[in-house]
């Protein structure tokens, strides 16, 4: 019998599990999964929490529910790879061979990073959002905030779900709009970016928006700590940003677990090839979701498109074909404006986000890059999808794993408008 | 696009960035840093030279890794090159405006 063993039982290993289980059976297949926790998250609730949008019921399920019963679900902290020896080492000290290894640990926040981050003030006017913990006491905070500074802060790229910050700033927003509060909130938006987003389309229709809702943008600031005395932001060249109620993103990284193997980047990240989703350092190992350092976005619907073709791809490489070079970078995001619209996003490596419609051209019912209530509509089916259609690895109809071009307006320019460098 | 840098003829995308290491030399970095309101020390062609290497080894620049270097720490980055100090330094030096991960 061989081993197929999923690290990781998140959005992307829980994916793989079920995808994998209709094709690898027994007894030529033992497919296991591991994970250290109890719960499985859906992350993107985590946005919604601190304004008592969603509750945690909404949001946290067992792992179990989505693990299909053929599949072993070990539920124990992994120690360590070892690669050559085509092993793993549990935290107990049991050890697993793998014929085939999938890595889906994931990333998370390291607030350590940053000095002053996790200091006094922690959790009394600093808070984050992207952790369970981290967004219920926010949600605390905010119930009771008298209102002030409030800074919206991104650490360093790269983070998951890059579009989340904003959306926190928007919801902020509305949510003070509601109680009746708004001109009591100043609200700055502070990114490490030279802008509000990394692609030019994408970043002039969300200024546009930040303006539109009065929320100062401070860009290309590089945090070197956090004030706890004076509460104020200070970055390396010096910029000093003052708040009375910081909600940042530290620094994303990869699981320990990957330096401890010597598998990752200086972030922990698997170095992994960004067409086939092979690891580069091991030809029997694959990586999917946040975990990898390709160059996509870290949201759990590139994992999705990612786990459709790691399948196959897994199922050549088992039967000793090529592999397909296959991922386009393919993400689709909803991004929450407040007021109960959304816009929405569809992107690839090479492809930056456009208006038109999606997923059928010239129909919709969405519309790309412009705020609507139908995009809201379906930020929120999103968590239905999530919990009934994603995890358990159902295709979504008319949506396909790389993206399509049509129904998106495209510059036909050829692009290169540049300026001119001042002539000696 | 086609520009004339200290005498050179070079092409440079739409935000001034070469588009072509080749065409990069010593005097082209001068002209550039000039404009960015920078006298290059030997200091700052040590950075410079730090980064070209990097990128011939197709390794993904930034802050982060700059800070990890040794040949430089994140604060005297800065006072070398005080403005979005990354993608100053880049671009004098004649490569690619790193792209930060989405
Ligand atoms: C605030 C927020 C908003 C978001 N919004 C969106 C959105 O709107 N749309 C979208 O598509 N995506 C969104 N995302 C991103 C999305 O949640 C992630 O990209 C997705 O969950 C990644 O899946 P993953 O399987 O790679 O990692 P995870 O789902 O994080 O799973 C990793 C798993 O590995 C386990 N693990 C790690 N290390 C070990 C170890 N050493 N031993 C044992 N177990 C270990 C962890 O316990 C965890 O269960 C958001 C994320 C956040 C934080």
């Amino acid at each position: 019998m061989k081993n197929l063993v999923i690290l990781g039982a998140g959005t992307a290993g829980t994916m793989m599990a079920n995808h994998l289980n209709h094709h690898l059976k027994q007894p030529e297949w033992q497919i296991t999964i591991i994970d250290e926790r109890e719960a499985h998250h859906y992350q993107p609730g985590y946005l919604f929490l601190p304004f008592d949008i969603y509750s945690p019921e909404d949001i946290v399920k067992t792992i179990e529910e989505f693990i299909p019963k053929n599949v072993e679900l070990i539920k124990s902290k992994i120690d360590r790879i070892s690669p050559n020896e085509n092993k793993i080492e549990l935290a107990g000290g049991k050890e697993l061979p793998y014929d085939i290894l999938i890595i889906a640990t994931g990333a998370k926040i390291a607030p350590e990073e940053t000095e002053g981050m996790k200091g006094s003030e922690w959790q009394k006017s600093v808070f984050d959002f992207y952790s369970f913990e981290g967004s219920l006491a926010l949600r605390n905070k905010l119930r009771e905030w008298e209102g002030g500074k409030l800074v919206v802060h991104i650490t360093e790229m790269p983070i998951k779900c890059p579009v989340a910050p904003l959306e926190f700033a928007f919801l902020a927003d509305s949510f003070f709009k509601h109680k009746n509060m708004r001109d009591k909130v100043e609200i700055t938006y502070v990114t490490p970016l030279s802008g509000a987003f990394t692609k030019p389309k994408a970043t002039e229709a969300l200024e546009h928006l930040l303006e539109e809702k009065n929320i100062n943008i401070e860009s290309d600031f590089a945090i070197e700590r956090v004030d706890n005395e004076n509460k104020e932001i200070v970055d390396y060249g010096g910029k000093v940003i003052p708040f009375d109620l910081l909600v940042t993103v530290p620094t994303n990284k990869g699981d320990e677990l990957l330096e401890r193997s010597g598998m990752g980047d200086d972030l922990n990240y698997v170095p992994t090839n960004k067409a086939t989703l092979q690891s580069k350092g091991y030809e029997n190992v694959f990586v999917l979701g946040d975990a990898s350092n390709i160059p996509a976005s870290k949201a759990g619907s590139v994992a999705h498109f990612e786990a459709e073709i790691l399948t196959e791809n897994i199922l050549r490489f088992i039967h000793g074909e090529p592999l397909k070079e296959e991922f386009d970078g393919h993400a689709n995001c909803f991004i929450e404006t407040g007021n109960s619209k959304a816009l929405l996003i569809d992107f690839n490596y090479t492809h930056e986000p456009v208006e038109g419609t999606f997923p059928f051209p010239g129909l919709g019912p969405l519309r790309l890059l412009k705020e609507s209530r139908m995009n809201h509509m379906g930020k929120l089916a999103f968590r239905w999808i999530y919990w009934n259609m994603l995890l358990k690895g159902t295709h979504i109809p008319f949506v396909s794993a790389t993206m399509s071009e049509s129904g998106k307006h495209y510059d036909k320019k050829t692009t290169n408008q540049s300026t001119l460098i001042n002539q000696l | 696009m086609e520009t004339i840098i200290n005498g050179f003829s070079i092409t440079v995308n739409e935000e001034g960035y070469l588009t072509d290491f080749s065409q990069w030399n010593e005097q082209v970095a001068e002209k550039l840093a000039t404009d960015a309101s920078i006298e290059l020390t030997p200091r700052h062609w040590e950075v410079l030279k730090y980064l070209q290497d990097e990128h011939m080894k197709q390794a993904a620049l930034s802050i982060r890794r700059i800070g990890k270097s040794g040949v430089v720490d994140i604060k005297e980055f800065y006072q070398l090159f005080p403005v979005a100090p990354l993608k100053t330094a880049t671009k004098i030096c004649g490569i690619p405006k790193p792209a930060s991960c989405i």
